[in-house]
């Protein structure tokens, strides 16, 4: 008979060990996934998690990892604190939409004007986007004591239509033969997001997660906003007795992930994506709970994380041409490694008992 | 723009037929909350349901095989859920939000060959000269048989909450999972046939829209009815009858919503395929505010020690 026993305190060691078993647990059964779907399974691997560091077109795939990686880790730090207050963003997606929708509408409201102010007011515009989309579930929230989680996700595909919506018309392209998206920022020397050293995808959002990252760091061991956060999370009714204010809380927790998410979002429109177009938005604001969980919540675990699952993409997208790996196992094995998280995590709070049950 | 190109009739008879995918969501999920587990990867098991229903449809040309396999799809998936939440005790939310990724995933890796395809068609159910009757009949009795075991779902799960015995104790484990557990029920075991049921029922919605509502296979074609779902039980006080209600008002308005998209109203059609979400979102404030119905236990973790 095999029990489950509390433990007085969480594990520590368990606490950093459980990400390093469930990446080695889904390797394991990822590979058997791609065995069945008649793939070699070592090969995948290596292809997926090897070749875009060491392989041959490593030199262009490293700099990818940093491209992908950004917007991942500055979604995920922004969810990162509500969820350890547990307060529940799960439509980063559709913030991280508003942010690349509101700054690459003030930089193209410019167009084709040319001055220094015009990036910078794009980035304000951008974080303000999300802020406001995240706002919405808050205030609800706050008011009427409404379920952050489904707001925030319903607005995710309220902000598609509005995606949608904006590529077809007020933001379309006047000299893009009638194809919808907008004209392209990667053109448009004052509002582009350029690489800031050549070649190396060191572009202005990467600069911006490292920031966020620092922040969240100070902010979670050494400002008492970031024990709010923790004590919140932890011990709610503790939390009350040290005079947190939960409505303050939640506005801090959704605006700040809010404000980061429209930062990844304008970082990528006006970098990498370069045009808003209807299939702009590619699920980072979902990756990025795993990244969120999978990095235990901890700034620098969330980095770790980031860039795991940034390879997780470049390696699929090798993988997909190389081998003909569907684009959908790679989704599966990100969903994977979630639950294998989830799962083993019970060992952080728990420890396993074998013996027969005593009577209680 | 010609409003009289809606024709009420139809109108009201494809809105049963819209609500149905919500229905069978909302009520399964509402099982599932009664017994204490929130459950929010209600959208995963549904696309996981729309692609084991479509394929074994396709398969074996019965569409009413597809639809057991979506239940047996929707209800093997949520074992998943029930294994991270009831026997590792993980976290309810994250669980759920993590079903909910990797069912999206596992579903188009599933309908990767089925794209473009055309499942077996369900024929209506024959009333006989029920469905002449003017107005009600083509309203009520001129549709497929699955429409018609959602109503009587909902009639069997009211019945079984109210009047029976495995209802209370459902109840019961959901009010208060420590009290239940100190009377000798077996709190884990009843919350994962809970969770299995509301798997299955959400695998049937989804089925419904691969089989019936669209007919075909897109990847992410149930565009956040699982979520909608979720906040209908909300919205109905976790009362089965109320979820009726609810599945029904939004269902109308989805269905309304296509119908003033192919009216050519002088709304942009992005802004008229908002509306069931926004609507989402007004429902769920004016609904917040009472809370009181809501299952004592409900997204609280059981360990038999604590």
């Amino acid at each position: 008979m095999i029990r489950l026993e509390k433990r007085p305190q969480p594990s520590r060691t368990f606490a950093y060990l459980t990400p390093l078993l469930a990446v080695l647990a889904t390797f394991f059964f990822g590979g058997l996934l791609f065995a069945a779907l008649g793939k070699d399974p070592v090969a995948s691997i290596l292809t997926i998690f090897w070749e875009p560091l060491f392989g041959e077109f490593s030199f262009y795939y490293r700099p990818q990892l940093l491209i992908k990686g950004a917007p991942l880790v500055l979604i995920a730090i922004g969810l990162s604190l509500g969820f350890k207050a547990g307060i529940w963003n799960i439509g980063a997606e559709g913030q991280y939409i508003m942010g690349a929708l509101f700054g690459a509408g003030v930089g193209l409201a410019f167009y084709p004007a040319e001055s220094f102010l015009i990036f910078p007011l794009m980035v304000l515009a951008g974080g303000f986007g999300g802020w406001l989309w995240a706002m919405i579930p808050a205030v609800l929230k706050v008011k009427f004591g409404t379920n952050e989680i489904l707001v925030s996700l319903m607005l995710v595909y309220v902000a598609e239509q509005f995606l949608a919506s904006m590529s077809l018309g007020l933001l379309k392209n006047p000299e893009g033969f009638g194809f919808p998206g907008s004209r392209n920022l990667q053109q448009y020397d004052s509002a582009h997001n350029a690489e800031i050293i050549v070649g190396s995808g060191m572009h202005w959002g990467v600069v911006a997660a490292l920031i966020a990252v620092i922040f969240a760091y100070v902010l979670l061991a050494r400002h008492r906003l970031g024990f709010a956060v923790r004590v919140t999370g932890e011990a709610p009714r503790a939390a009350r007795f040290a005079g947190v204010n939960p409505s303050r809380l939640i506005l801090f927790c959704l605006g700040t992930s809010g404000l980061l998410a429209g930062l990844a979002g304008l970082f990528e429109v006006s970098g990498p994506a370069g045009q808003i177009s209807i299939d702009f938005n590619v699920g980072y604001g979902f990756t990025a709970i795993i990244v969120a969980f999978l990095g235990r919540l901890h700034p620098i675990g969330i980095v770790l994380a980031g860039l795991l699952m940034a390879l997780t993409y470049i390696g699929g997208d090798i993988a997909q041409s190389q081998l003909g790996l569907p684009a959908a196992a790679i989704q599966v094995f990100q969903g994977m490694l979630l639950f294998f998280l989830l799962a083993l995590d019970m060992f952080t709070n728990y420890r396993l008992h074998f013996g027969r049950t005593e009577a209680a | 723009m010609d409003l009289s190109v809606i024709n009420p009739i139809l109108l009201f008879a494809a809105l049963m037929s819209a609500a149905t995918p919500i229905l069978f969501a909302a009520t399964g999920e509402l099982i599932v909350e009664r017994a204490g587990v929130l459950n929010l990867g209600v959208e995963g098991m549904m696309i996981v349901g729309a692609i084991c229903g479509f394929a074994i449809a396709v398969e074996t040309g019965s569409p009413i095989v597809g639809f057991l396999a979506a239940a047996a799809g929707g209800a093997l998936l949520s074992l998943l859920f029930a294994f991270l939440t009831q026997i590792t005790l993980a976290n309810q939310v994250a669980s759920g939000l993590a079903l909910t990724l990797f069912g999206l995933g596992l579903s188009a890796l599933l309908g990767q060959g089925y794209v473009g395809i055309k499942p077996p068609r369900l024929p209506d159910v024959n009333f006989g000269f029920l469905a002449d009757i003017p107005l009600i009949g083509p309203i009520v009795f001129s549709h497929d048989p699955i429409l018609y075991v959602g109503l009587i779902l909902v009639a069997a799960v009211w019945a079984t909450l109210k009047f029976t015995r495995a209802g209370l104790i459902l109840r019961a484990v959901g009010e208060n999972h420590d009290a239940a557990h100190a009377l000798g029920y077996k709190v884990v075991r009843i919350r994962t046939l809970a969770i299995m049921f509301g798997g299955a029922c959400a695998g049937m919605g989804g089925a419904y829209i691969s089989l019936i509502r669209v007919p075909q296979w897109t990847e992410g074609m149930t565009a956040g009815v699982g979520w909608i779902a979720l906040a209908l039980v909300v919205f109905a006080s976790w009362k089965p009858w109320r979820v009726l209600l609810g599945a029904y008002l939004f269902g109308g308005i989805t269905q309304l919503q296509l119908n003033l998209q192919g009216a050519g109203v002088a709304i942009p059609v992005e802004y008229l395929a908002m509306s069931p979400y926004l609507i989402t979102i007004v429902v769920l404030v004016i609904l917040s505010a009472d809370k009181s119905a809501a299952p004592g236990s409900l997204g609280r973790t059981f360990h038999a020690s604590s």
